[in-house]
């Protein structure tokens, strides 16, 4: 006699994992509509030769232990974050295939955010949402998609749109989303509906196999246990209470306009192991000891920890400054650090960072007292003048920052040397008004002679890489301020 | 070898590519956006995945998933948003997946300020996430250990399939300094028979932190403590500088123990016998290094930019024998080298 109804073999053949000696039955009560659905899921996956290529995610609630059935890869997620899940695999095995098969608790609630999201990427996934209008596991309270006056335990009075708000309509809400290329709301209340159902599920995990993107089954499934009605009553009762508001039908069905996902950026194959000098030329990151000027013969030589401070406004360059010192630092194969004062002192306003240049390992590249400070404006020369230890040198904008005798006299008996430059007219004088910084390079490398000027310029000509006209302003600008 | 001019949060992402890392998940906050910037621009040059993710929840739960087909995958972020990650790290402890989270500490609780402070120290090393669960944190005190770290966490993430913490505070992301990489790295541990593969190999594989019975539950974090104690046991790091005639001990980590080793130096110049023990590895916490450290020392301070986090371990295995201090600097504010010294002399 041929068998014409018997479990798919989509589930394993006995449910090795579920505690118990009963490895046969599943854990659901009954008339419950989890069983249905994971009958239609899984005959699906059969039947679409898909099963083997498979990752079903289990969500929390009633269908927590559905890992105990679908004879395929599982994992269990977290409340909610289900789509996460399903995204992090999807794009670690473009080929395969992904189940999302949540609760309305999970996926209406806690987890909106993440099918939002992961709706309106358009993830290549396949999300069977079961809507019983209650958390079920949870002991029947209520959920986001529990009815008007509908009671459960955390709406002993019925739930109210006043207190609660509306019951959510998922279908529709994931419809608005331009992404989704399918999205039907089915029903398991009758034979003919749950047929129904099975095509819409077949549907959406066809267009999975073909590439065409997120696809979301919404069924509206019985609990019988929790909305206190026998078995055989719980049809009746989504035909009552759930149809009125939960329209049936397509919501959104672009998967004609679908287009292949195969090759986007979602199908990426994994990358081949390279080594590190050649993966950081194919990332562009430039290694810093490619030309060296150290035959340089007047060269001052750093044999402590060299202390800089360059203050200024955000937009002048400031931290560009402190860097371009390291890297002439590190071509001579000394150490260098560079720490920015950061966050939204950055965003607009003043501007700082502390640089330290050594022969020896850097202990710490933050200080208090620096040998050198290069002031940019006059806030941030107020600032921290009063922070250069004795016999460092003080760089002053003298376009813009003014020195009163009395404290330039001060400085004299700090032993501050106090060293003026226009650097704003004269990078003016450039041809661009954004080079005070190198002007002001210029200046130190004049005054202290540490570093070779060709290395300033190959820098340069790096950072400004054919950008012609900026390389010959910024080197005209370091120019004018060597020799001012 | 090669000298880069690096800033620490890209320095970390370039050693995460080069231990093979596949994907980043993330979100942006200041002071960890920069990881994110440069994970969008080099992981896609690479082929590989790089997703701003809706929120710390989802970056984590997508690393959970990218995590259970075996890839190397990882996220950063930093305080606010690496509480936001700890139920995702809890979850993954549990299953025993392995990622790396890279957490650049900024100033709390809430909102805080994004300067820094380490005072996500108890948070990454005793839990954080619900549950007995340990993972290794791996603290930073130069852009490259950032590099060396991400590398060296892929590799303990694949041993133990447990997650693997960078913990930086800002400074580290933040400064700029020189490094290098080592001139090949094959990633260890690569045979990941529990990984899911999408094919029929994954059958009967199943990745999941639930155990209806009390028993089994049991059983599975007994498994999972055993294995805590072999991390413990196994991956203790600490660095010692001039300890061995030290009288006075300075301990702390990050970018604190820089500043430390600046005052190691001062002082020993002025003829005080100081040295520095760091913990490089704050969970597991180096006691047995610590421990024997501590031997004939006749003070100790410690260090930190929080309110006495480390300094309740520290404490606790230094007992009354020897006074103890504690420097807790906090708001976002640095620990200045004088403040240290007026301290110590």
């Amino acid at each position: 006699m041929k068998k014409i109804f018997k479990k798919s073999d989509g589930f394993y053949d006995t449910f090795f994992r579920k505690p118990g000696d009963d490895k046969q039955s599943t854990t659901y009560c009954s008339g419950c509509g989890h069983g249905i659905v994971h009958k239609l899921v899984a005959e699906a996956l059969v039947d679409l030769d898909m099963l083997d290529k498979t990752t079903f995610i289990s969500p929390v609630g009633c269908s927590v232990f559905a890992y105990y059935y679908f004879k395929c890869g599982n994992i269990e997620a977290a409340h909610g974050r289900a789509p996460a899940v399903a995204t992090g695999i999807k794009r670690a095995l473009p080929e395969s295939y992904v189940v999302s098969y949540q609760g309305d608790g999970d996926l209406a609630a806690i987890g909106t955010a993440e099918i939002i999201h992961a709706a309106n990427r358009g993830e290549n996934i396949t999300v069977i949402f079961v809507n019983n209008a209650v958390y079920g596991m949870t002991g029947g309270q209520m959920a986001p998609t529990t009815l008007i006056d509908q009671k459960t335990t955390t709406t002993p009075r019925g739930r109210s749109r006043e207190n609660e708000g509306m019951p959510i309509k998922v279908a529709e809400l994931i419809a608005t989303l331009p992404a989704p290329v399918y999205v039907e709301r089915t029903s398991l209340h009758d034979i003919s509906h749950i047929m129904k159902t099975r095509l819409a599920i077949r549907k959406a995990l066809r267009f999975q196999k073909e590439g065409k993107g997120f696809t979301l089954i919404e069924v509206l499934s019985q609990c019988p246990t929790n909305w206190k009605v026998k078995p055989d009553q719980a049809g009746e009762w989504i035909k009552k209470h759930m149809l009125p508001y939960y329209d049936l039908g397509v919501f959104r069905d672009t998967s004609r306009e679908a287009e292949q996902r195969t090759g986007g950026p979602m199908n990426r194959k994994a990358s081949d192991h390279l080594k590190p000098g050649k993966l950081m030329e194919k990332i562009g990151i430039k290694s810093e000891s490619e030309s060296l000027h150290s035959s340089f013969s007047e060269k001052m030589t750093i044999d402590h920890e060299l202390k800089i401070r360059i203050a200024g406004f955000g937009g002048q360059g400031v931290l560009y400054l402190g860097q371009i010192l390291c890297q002439l630092a590190l071509k001579n194969e000394y150490r260098a650090t560079w720490f920015p004062a950061y966050g939204p002192a950055m965003r607009g306003g003043t501007a700082n960072c502390s640089v330290v240049l050594s022969n020896r390992e850097i202990a710490s590249p933050i200080f208090s007292m620096s040998d050198i400070l290069v002031a940019m404006n006059q806030p941030s020369f107020d600032k921290f003048s009063p922070f250069v230890s004795p016999d460092g040198y003080l760089f002053c904008n003298s376009s813009i920052i003014s020195v009163e005798p009395d404290y330039e006299a001060e400085l004299r008996d700090r032993r501050i040397k106090l060293v003026s430059i226009e650097a704003t007219s004269l990078a003016e004088e450039a041809g661009f008004s954004f080079s005070s910084n190198i002007v002001i390079l210029g200046k130190i490398l004049k005054t202290l002679p540490y570093f070779h000027k060709e290395d300033v310029f190959s820098l340069i000509k790096r950072k400004f890489r054919n950008k012609e006209k900026l390389i010959q302003f910024n080197v005209k600008a370091f120019t004018l301020g060597f020799e001012a | 070898m090669a000298r880069y001019f690096l800033k620490g949060n890209e320095a970390v992402v370039v050693g995460a590519l080069v231990a093979g890392c596949e994907s980043f998940y993330g979100y942006p906050i200041t002071p960890a956006s920069e990881i994110a910037h440069a994970a969008s621009e080099y992981f896609p040059t690479l082929g590989r995945t790089f997703l701003q993710a809706e929120s710390e929840l989802a970056s984590i739960n997508m690393v959970y998933g990218a995590a259970s087909t075996g890839q190397r995958t990882m996220t950063a972020s930093s305080s606010p948003g690496i509480s936001l990650m700890c139920e995702g790290i809890s979850y993954m402890a549990g299953c025993e997946l392995p990622c790396l989270v890279v957490d650049i500490m900024r100033a709390g609780p809430g909102l805080g300020n994004i300067g820094a402070e380490q005072s996500d120290y108890n948070q990454l090393t005793k839990g954080g996430g619900h549950g007995d669960y340990l993972t290794i944190v791996l603290a930073p005190n130069s852009v490259q250990e950032m590099i060396d770290f991400a590398i060296l966490g892929f590799d303990l993430a694949d041993k133990y399939r447990n997650p693997v913490v960078i913990a930086a505070d800002g400074v580290i992301g933040q400064m700029m300094e020189s490094v290098s990489f080592p001139e090949d790295y094959t990633p260890l541990y690569q045979d990941k028979p529990w990984a899911l593969t999408g094919d029929k190999n994954s059958e009967r594989r199943l990745h999941t932190s639930i155990y209806i019975e009390n028993d089994e539950l049991e059983a599975h974090n007994m498994r999972l403590q055993e294995k805590f104690s072999r991390m413990k046991a196994a991956e203790q790091r600490a660095e010692e500088y001039m300890t061995e005639d030290a009288e006075l001990l300075l301990v702390g980590y990050g970018s604190v123990s820089r500043q430390l080793k600046a005052v190691v130096n001062n002082v020993r110049q002025r003829g005080v016998k100081a040295g520095l023990f760091r913990p490089v590895t704050i969970s597991p916490f180096p006691a047995v290094r610590l421990e024997k450290c501590i031997r004939g020392k006749k003070r100790i301070v410690v260090a930190e930019m929080s309110s006495g986090q480390l300094h309740y371990d520290v404490k606790a295995l230094v007992g009354n024998d020897i006074p103890i201090s504690l420097i807790g600097k906090l708001g976002g504010n640095l620990i200045e080298e004088e403040s240290i010294l007026r301290e110590v002399l």
